[in-house]
């Protein structure tokens, strides 16, 4: 067992999780082919918001794999940079959408 | 001149990488330390494929070569070339001498590369000849060259004039991206170019006259799904410039030459090569350029692809030379691999046609 988190090198090994749960994980990466290919999205646009949402779920598995993923579809770091910036913002936002229950709270609690 | 440089040629910087037998020691994990990974030989793979013996098919494109002289020095360059490159030039008897070849073979294309093959002294006379021959003519243009000199600047027209197909690196709609594989500056140049192109007709649709452009990853990765980039280059190209192409060709770095030096340099060469390992694709395989291609150097030699020829892995065939040329002896040859084979296999395939499978 390692005596750490995170090995980079587990993320080849992703494919292996239907080892235990063969059916559910033959599902899961049919759908998960399907969510990624061409559709009304681009490749290109489906990398971009993978790769900022990997940013907001922070999984590192995820920021390596979508930022390679990103840049073979042709992303720039300024795009990228921008896409992450949306879901800082989202996220930003999401805390800062509940001090209106904390300013609900002074007005009624203060005079 | 307008010189491009984002790095030296290794020739010029004393790399042991400008050995091409040393780039073999490297490809073939002679120089490999305990701790490194190891990989399986792109041989093994194709006889798990069930290919245990490659051989070319019938050759329609005659490739030259024609001189490393260039005005960029690219940080990918698999030529090694540069401004630095003066002496590794086609002679005009080599060059007639590919003529008669041409001329007497039926090859369907000639496709002309360097270096920056404008740069040689016979070029123009080179591709007015095999115009003459009705020959289709495509010429690999870095497009820096038409704004590098004044002499240079007539270039789109000399094209047109000769229907030639322009085939050109453009490697992203980025300056950073752009100037980052190929010297500062060559984003600016080459967009430049292309307006130049565009005013000839070339890329315009009802001209005839082909522009297609040429994808190669801008660091240790491998290109993505060719339509997808070929349609954002479009949007690209077409909002920000107002510039239109023809087709975008997604090539796979080789990891030869100062590609290979890159990769090393920044800790990325095992990783890449096991990239190109686990992207093997065997359905790439009969589709592979060097089936139907014969790479001639600018000394005259033959090769089963340009890469090859740069690793100087040289037809073990007695018509290996264009002064003993025969296209029959070349049929149904032996092709030479190696490891850097991966990187035409990988994926959807790569070639100067760009991507094998294409959907």
């Amino acid at each position: 067992m390692a005596n750490h988190y995170f090995n980079s090198d587990d993320l080849k090994k992703f494919p292996g999780i239907s080892e235990f749960q063969e059916k559910l994980g033959k599902k899961f990466f049919d759908y998960y082919g399907e969510v990624f290919s061409e559709g009304a999205l681009t490749i290109r646009e489906k990398s971009l918001i993978a790769l900022a949402v990997a940013h907001t779920i922070q999984c590192p598995y995820c920021i390596d794999a979508f930022t390679d993923n990103s840049l073979q579809n042709g992303s720039d770091e300024e795009e990228m940079m921008e896409a992450v910036h949306v879901a800082a913002a989202i996220r930003s936002g999401a805390s800062l959408v509940y001090s209106v229950q904390m300013m609900n709270k002074i007005k009624k609690t203060t005079m | 001149m307008g010189v491009k440089q984002r790095t030296k040629s290794l020739k010029a910087r004393g790399s042991d990488l400008a050995d091409s037998f040393y780039q073999l020691e490297v490809l073939q994990q002679k120089t490999r330390k305990q701790s490194d990974p190891t990989f399986p030989t792109f041989d093994s793979k194709l006889k798990e494929a069930g290919h245990p013996s490659f051989k070319a098919g019938k050759a329609e494109i005659f490739q030259l070569n024609i001189g490393k002289l260039c005005n960029q020095s690219c940080a990918h360059c698999h030529v090694d070339a540069g401004p630095d490159k003066k002496d590794e030039m086609m002679s005009r008897p080599h060059l007639e001498k590919c003529l008669e070849i041409i001329r007497e073979n039926n090859f369907s294309t000639v496709d002309i590369t360097g270096g920056a093959p404008e740069m040689h002294q016979h070029f123009r006379w080179f591709v007015e000849e095999c115009s003459k021959a009705d020959v289709k003519v495509m010429v690999r243009c870095n497009l820096t060259i038409i704004r590098a000199n004044k002499k240079y600047a007539d270039i789109p027209q000399f094209y047109a004039d000769n229907k030639v197909m322009v085939v050109s690196s453009l490697p992203a709609i980025s300056e950073k991206r752009t100037d980052g594989q190929r010297g500062d500056g060559v984003f600016k140049d080459s967009i430049e170019a292309l307006v130049l192109l565009n005013e000839k007709g070339y890329g315009r649709e009802g001209s005839g006259l082909i522009l297609d452009l040429v994808y190669n990853p801008t660091g240790a990765f491998l290109p993505g799904n060719q339509s997808t980039l070929e349609r954002e280059f479009k949007r690209k190209l077409k909002r920000k410039f107002d510039i239109d192409f023809n087709k975008l060709y997604c090539v796979t770095n080789q990891p030869i030459s100062r590609f290979l030096d890159y990769l090393i340099s920044t800790g990325n060469y095992h990783s890449y090569m096991e990239s190109l390992v686990n992207a093997f694709n065997p359905a790439t395989i009969k589709g592979l350029m060097c089936k139907n291609t014969l790479s001639i150097s600018w000394d005259g030699y033959i090769y089963d692809c340009d890469f090859n020829q740069m690793l100087d892995l040289r037809l073990k065939n007695p018509s290996n030379h264009i002064d003993n040329f025969s296209l029959d002896d070349l049929k149904n040859r032996h092709i030479i691999t190696g490891q850097h084979c991966f990187a035409c296999t990988a994926g959807s395939g790569s070639s100067c046609g760009g991507e094998i499978l294409s959907e």
